[in-house]
């Protein structure tokens, strides 16, 4: 007494839906294939970073000034510049990339201005490093006449970085409920003090976060400075960012990475360890910010 | 405890500090009785008419519940009176609204003052990420006060009935509150800043029953130092804590107006409109 | 009880929109000076070499005698490196999102996501270590001995990993946006999850994967570093990747390391070269932004 359908769905459709779990298996495979091919390459990456230039990596390297001789080069030189660089471009872009974001949000409304505002942000957002790198020459070396300095470097990293800024923190406003918003005009306070004593606190970390991060990435970025004229054979350290000659670790691991020799390789791949643990440590304290900053925030 | 409360003339030009005039003196004679007057009332959100012709009087430390079903336009005009709807651009009031004898929805109004001085509560509490006593002490500060604020925090957080229980914790976060705490909170928090008026919108209906009650009976005590003026969906809170009830329905053009406005106990036991009789009696809405 | 109201002056909130207005102005200025910049420069070279001559001449000699200016082989080299980078970057990247969306679990994907983040966060100078250290000496050890110090395969590469945390994580946004209802109704009808991601979830995200790849194109072809070390700078005309050769970007850096003149025509050509290669970025950054926009489903 069998069940006529039963029967059916036992007999050739079992072996479609096999077919079809085979695909999905087969397909799921291929996926985690893909998935393992970028953490090999990860791997691969810093496998051959430590072995190279590990024992390149020691005290003498991290003082000294580059020299032709690779055994006794060292980045001081090109360390000092990139922290010079580092701190110049986080103060230039606070102001001015909270302050925009401040407009876009809260002062610009919805209207024709405000779309073609974001939109202004966002085109900037995608426009090649090299291409600031050249506006950079044009106009902060040449027509402001700063020079190949590291202040002009900044300037330059800095409106690199400031769409990206600007961006994450217009995020970070928005992320603030309407309803804090009310609360504080609805107690008396003017727009500004809305923005400053309500939003501001609020969304802190999103903020913070998103500007460290920024400036990680400035840090990391090299073709723009060699437009700017960040040289690269630099024995001094520059103690004068408006001032002095100057370079940074991406403009010397370029240098050295050019030369043939392999022993320029190894030491070029030390200071790109060194270059790795300074993002590193931007991008540690900026979740550490934001844990720290976070604590009471919950909605 | 007596209040002084500092009663600045709602001006246009900068304030000066407490100036009593002769008119002053005189207005303050002729209206003892209302401190709300709507004159001809309307409010539109662009083409939309939403709030059609209200004129009634507010009395002064009664507590005026505001009731009707969903979208007849209570919040807004609860909003209108301290120019919350201002923060919506399309947002027109037609007619004007008095407070103590001074329009309040003229375009040249101090609108920072009037805030302060008619106070809100959210229906959701919405306390800010500080600390219990920054949030208590926040208005005060907006208004430049730095010293002083350990006892005005006490005496807002003692008016609210919250402050036995968290005089222990004031440094913990505002948001570690249960829910019926922050909306007390945030009423500390409002009279911080020594208004005259309390709005309330809908201030019980994200909280639990107990805490409801805890709520009414709070606004009750409010009551004789504050001129209290509650939206509520519900009903029997209305009828239990209210002392007025303006009762307003949706008409044909999908506008609010007010179909009756008289004593809370007039109102539900014999309320002159039938719509009146079919919405307490829960036929509709 | 002190309680002072203090006149909260109207003009100081004034000066404040004020500044916060300049702080949002630095985002136009920018824009039009760089647009002014590029095109004030690239006009002056114009003025000594024919657009013509720039834009469909074939051959390509700034530094060496006889000069010859026309932009082809930087332009095909630059596209060049570029597909074969999307060629690498776009299977991969959207199965990764594909994966990390639809099938993995919270654990397995919240080990994959840092990486994947880690990989976008590297400096673009270590991939052009990494292409001169492993990639070519793989390529030259494994399937193509003959293979030179420079080519364009091992930019392609290279770039090609860079690009893609990019393409994955947009991918990924674009299959988050698709509504669970969706999936829901595909899976109660009896279908596999490949089935659902084939059938229902990558045609319903079309629009943003497209919009991702142009964005990753663009990326691709503005990318500096990672081919300046990868490729050489040989600006030939060829379509064979074995080949070392020069993109946009790779010229723009060996006229500034060198000692050209400012007012050089080669120095110039460095503007002309610029603006090309903005005009390019923008034109598919304003496409991936219209198609957003234009073929956003409203689900809503």
């Amino acid at each position: 007494m069998t069940n006529p359908s039963r029967a059916a769905l036992h007999s050739g459709e079992t072996t479609t839906l096999n077919r079809r779990k085979v695909k999905n298996a087969l397909f799921s495979l291929l996926a985690l294939a893909a998935i393992f091919v970028s953490m090999v390459t990860l791997a691969g990456l810093l496998i051959d970073l430590v072995g190279r230039g590990g024992s390149s990596l020691d005290v003498q390297f991290l003082t000294s000034s580059p020299s032709r001789i690779p055994a006794k080069a060292g980045i001081l030189p090109a360390l000092v510049g990139t922290l010079w660089v580092t701190v110049l471009v986080a103060l230039i872009t606070l102001p001015i990339g909270i302050g925009a974001a401040i407009y876009l949000e809260e002062y610009a409304g919805r209207g024709r201005i405000a779309r073609l505002l974001k939109i202004n942000i966002s085109n900037l957002a995608g426009v090649p490093s090299i291409v600031y790198g050249i506006f950079g020459l044009a106009i902060f070396v040449r027509g402001l006449d700063l020079g190949r300095t590291a202040f002009a470097a900044s300037l330059t990293l800095s409106l690199l970085i400031l769409p990206v800024v600007i961006i994450s923190s217009a995020e970070a406003l928005k992320a603030v409920p309407p309803s804090q918003r009310e609360a504080a005009y609805a107690l008396g306070a003017t727009r500004w003090q809305v923005i400053r004593r309500a939003l501001l606190p609020a969304a802190a970390p999103g903020i913070l976060t998103g500007i460290v991060l920024a400036v990680a990435r400035a840090v990391g970025e090299t073709a723009p400075l060699i437009l700017i004229g960040a040289v690269t054979f630099v024995t001094f350290v520059p103690t004068n960012p408006f001032e002095d000659k100057y370079t940074v670790l991406p403009i010397q691991i370029f240098n050295w990475a050019n030369r043939p020799q392999e022993a320029f390789l190894e030491i070029s791949a030390a200071a790109i360890l060194v270059l790795i643990a300074l993002m590193l440590l931007l991008n540690g304290a900026a979740i550490y910010l934001r844990a720290r900053l976070s604590r009471g925030l919950q909605w | 405890m007596s209040m002084s409360k500092a009663k600045p003339t709602v001006r246009a030009t900068t304030q000066e500090g407490a100036r009593v005039t002769a008119e002053q003196v005189n207005a303050s004679a002729a209206r003892q009785e209302s401190a709300l007057r709507f004159d001809h009332v309307s409010c539109s959100y662009g083409k939309n008419l939403v709030v059609r012709d209200v004129a009634l009087e507010v009395p002064r430390n009664q507590v005026t519940a505001l009731i009707g079903p969903s979208g007849c336009g209570k919040s807004t005009l609860l909003r209108s009176i301290n120019r919350m709807n201002d923060l919506v651009p399309s947002f027109r009031l037609d007619g004007s609204i008095y407070f103590d004898g001074e329009d309040i929805s003229a375009q040249g109004a101090d609108v920072i003052e009037i805030r302060r001085r008619v106070g809100m509560v959210f229906q959701k509490p919405n306390p800010f990420p500080k600390s219990i006593f920054e949030n208590v002490a926040f208005g005060p500060r907006l208004l430049g006060q730095s010293t002083g604020l350990d006892d005005l925090v006490e005496e807002s957080l003692r008016r609210a009935a919250l402050w036995d229980e968290v005089k222990d914790k004031l440094s913990e976060p505002g948001l570690s509150l249960s829910g019926g705490q922050q909306q007390r909170l945030c009423i500390a928090r409002a009279i911080a800043v020594r208004p005259e008026v309390i709005l309330m919108d809908e201030p019980c209906s994200a909280l639990d029953p107990r805490s409801t009650l805890q709520i009414e009976e709070l606004m009750r005590v409010l009551a004789k130092d504050y001129t209290i003026v509650i939206v509520t969906h519900n009903m029997q809170q209305a009828a239990r804590a209210s002392d007025q009830t303006i009762f307003m329905t949706m008409g044909d053009d999908r506008a609010g107006y007010v179909v009756e406005y008289a004593p809370t106990s007039k109102v539900f036991t014999a309320p002159e409109h039938q719509l009146t009789a079919d919405y307490v009696s829960g036929r509709f809405g | 009880m002190t309680y002072i109201t203090l006149p909260r002056s109207r003009p100081a909130e004034r000066a404040i929109e004020f500044g916060l207005r300049v702080a949002a102005a630095v985002g136009i200025v920018t824009t039009v000076g760089i647009i002014a910049v590029l095109a004030v420069e690239a006009l002056l070279f114009f003025a000594e070499v024919s657009p013509v001559d720039f834009f469909t001449g074939t051959r390509w000699s700034a530094s060496i005698k006889p000069f010859a200016f026309g932009v082809i082989p930087l332009v095909v080299s630059t596209l060049m490196i570029a597909l074969i980078a999307l060629a690498i970057a776009v299977p991969i990247g959207i199965l990764a999102a594909v994966w990390m969306s639809e099938f993995a679990s919270m654990r397995a994907r919240n080990i994959v996501k840092p990486i994947l983040e880690i990989l976008a966060g590297i400096p673009t100078i270590v991939y052009g270590f990494f292409a001169i250290t492993v990639i070519t000496p793989l390529l030259k050890a494994t399937i193509l001995p003959e293979l030179g110090t420079f080519s364009a395969l091992s930019a392609g590469i290279v770039v090609g990993i860079l690009i893609l945390p990019l393409i994955a994580s947009l991918t990924e946004d674009a299959l988050r946006a698709v509504p669970r209802g969706l999936r829901e109704g595909s899976y109660a009808m009896g279908a596999t999850r490949w089935e659902t991601v084939r059938r229902v979830l990558l045609p319903a995200a079309l629009s943003g994967i497209a919009a991702a790849v142009i964005l990753a194109m663009s990326r691709a072809i503005g990318e500096t570093m990672a081919v300046v070390l990868a490729a050489g700078t040989n600006p030939q005309l060829t379509i064979d990747p074995t080949e070392s050769v020069q993109t946009m970007t790779a010229f723009i850096v060996q006229i500034s390391l060198g000692d050209t003149p400012a007012d050089s025509l080669q120095f110039k050509a460095l503007f002309a070269v610029g603006a090309t290669l903005f005009a390019m970025t923008f034109a598919l950054n304003m496409i991936s932004t219209w198609i957003v926009s234009k073929y956003r489903n409203e689900y809503d």
